[in-house]
């Protein structure tokens, strides 16, 4: 994966997003405060929001470019996004949410699959309603898994959950890596998920990218098994 | 009494249905475009689209009349076209109807789309659905307990709508009279008993309209 982030200008209420990023990584992190534009950006790769400024090019394909007028539509991009509840259709159940893209799928991915891999089998004839924090979001990543997205973008999808179901669903995200092989954006404000993650990360400040590198280089253990980002 | 109470009543509820199928699409499209979207000339519309709301209904009906009328700009045309008049038939009672409840179903809609969130239709998007598939599939089935609530308001409203149709229907036994229209002849000439048989049907009809949108309602869970 090859996310190249170009002079990207988008007017936000308290600033302006003023983004310059190259994100190459398998699960990128996009680490900053609670308003520090990491949603903004996620939605400005997603589609679901038009650059006032700048280029976004994904693996040589160009998705929005503001000088040239190109603007390609959210459907067209094929990049998945599951927000921080989820967002689980809840007038479908769990079986025609994960149908919903009617996707061709890529090689690999399959529903049989992905519902295996996910552990969700035993939940597709459930409303969305009748499911807990846990099996919403792992549903809402199988959704994303089946449209057979060249990327997949993650905007706190943890933040709902308490801490000992964190640390049951991430081993769900590096199975999503190494089971269908789709690249991540992973977007947190949560120091432990970023390095428990990521293999790369930026660090977003007001609308700006201030800082790029491993979680090693940006992050040290503190009071262990927690991280605090280095002064820098 | 001119015509027997069946027939009032049923043309008072064809009316009614009729007027408020008519307004339900672009009642529907606007309630989801001023929601959803900003454009110029937005606040306008909505204060053009609430007018029948907050003016007395008679004055209403005195706009309609002069639209609808021989030589209304409405009217000039579909006589043209139509070979046929609108003010004092059937056609106006629908169109005062229509007129007077639209307001309640562009705020209803507007409300009901307003409180779908975009969330949904954002994801749809991303995986795959065209803004179509998204509003067919998400934004509709998502809204559709306050459209049918709108839906219903507006065939209230129709069903009990008297100013504007006066104005532009008049009282004519067997072409143009309403339950509304009907009662209130009747009080004119001392009948009162007979108002308040029509009264009593009113009443049903109302009955059957709030009883069938329950009934719909239960039906789609959101």
């Amino acid at each position: 994966m090859n996310l190249e982030i170009a002079g990207l200008r988008l007017p936000l209420a308290p600033f302006v997003l003023d983004a310059d990023a190259r994100l190459g990584a398998r699960i990128t992190g996009l680490f900053g405060a609670s308003g520090a534009g990491k949603t903004s950006l996620l939605e400005a790769v997603a589609g679901l929001r038009r650059p006032a400024a700048g280029r976004i090019v994904l693996d040589g394909a160009v998705l929005s470019d503001a000088a040239r007028g190109v603007f390609l539509h959210p459907e067209r991009r094929h990049i998945a996004y599951v927000p921080q509840d989820g967002a689980l259709f809840p007038h479908l159940n769990v079986r025609q949410n994960l149908c919903y893209s009617h996707a061709a799928g890529r090689p690999g991915i399959t529903y049989r699959h992905v519902v295996d891999v996910l552990d969700i089998g035993g939940l597709v004839e459930r409303r969305v309603g009748a499911l807990s924090g846990g099996e919403r979001q792992r549903v809402a990543f199988g959704r994303a898994v089946l449209a057979g997205p060249r990327l997949l973008l993650l905007d706190e999808p943890l933040a709902g959950l308490d801490a000992e179901l964190k640390r049951r669903v991430i081993p769900y995200l590096h199975t999503i890596r190494d089971a269908f092989g789709i690249p991540m954006i992973y977007v947190s404000h949560d120091a432990d998920e970023i390095v428990g993650l990521c293999e790369e990360v930026v660090l977003l400040d007001r609308g700006r990218c201030v800082r790029r590198g491993t979680p090693a280089e940006l992050f040290v253990a503190s009071d262990a098994p927690h991280y605090v980002l280095r002064p820098g | 009494m001119s015509s027997p109470v069946w027939q009032v009543a049923w043309f008072t509820a064809w009316v009614a249905a009729a007027g408020t199928l008519v307004i339900l699409p672009p009642g529907v499209a606007l309630g989801w475009l001023l929601a959803r979207r900003d454009w110029r000339g937005k606040a306008l519309v909505e204060t053009v689209v609430a007018l029948p709301l907050v003016m007395p209904p008679v004055a209403t009906g005195l706009v309609l009349l002069r639209l609808l009328g021989r030589r209304g700009l409405v009217g000039r045309w579909f006589e043209a076209v139509g070979g046929t008049g609108i003010v004092f038939t059937w056609r106006a009672v629908v169109i005062a109807a229509a007129v007077m409840s639209f307001p309640l179903l562009v705020r209803t809609a507007r409300l009901a789309f307003e409180g779908v969130n975009p969330r949904f239709e954002q994801v749809a998007r991303t995986l795959g659905a065209g803004p179509g598939r998204a509003f067919w599939t998400i934004t509709l089935p998502l809204a559709a307990r306050g459209l049918v609530a709108g839906t219903v308001l507006a065939f209230a409203r129709a069903l009990g709508e008297f100013g504007a149709t006066v104005m532009v229907a008049g009282y004519i036994p067997g072409r143009t009279a309403t339950l509304s229209l009907s009662i209130y002849h009747l009080v004119q000439l001392g009948r009162d008993d007979a108002a308040w048989g029509l009264l009593a049907v009113s009443a049903a009809l109302a009955f059957g309209a709030l009883g069938l949108s329950e009934i719909l309602l239960r039906r789609k869970p959101a």
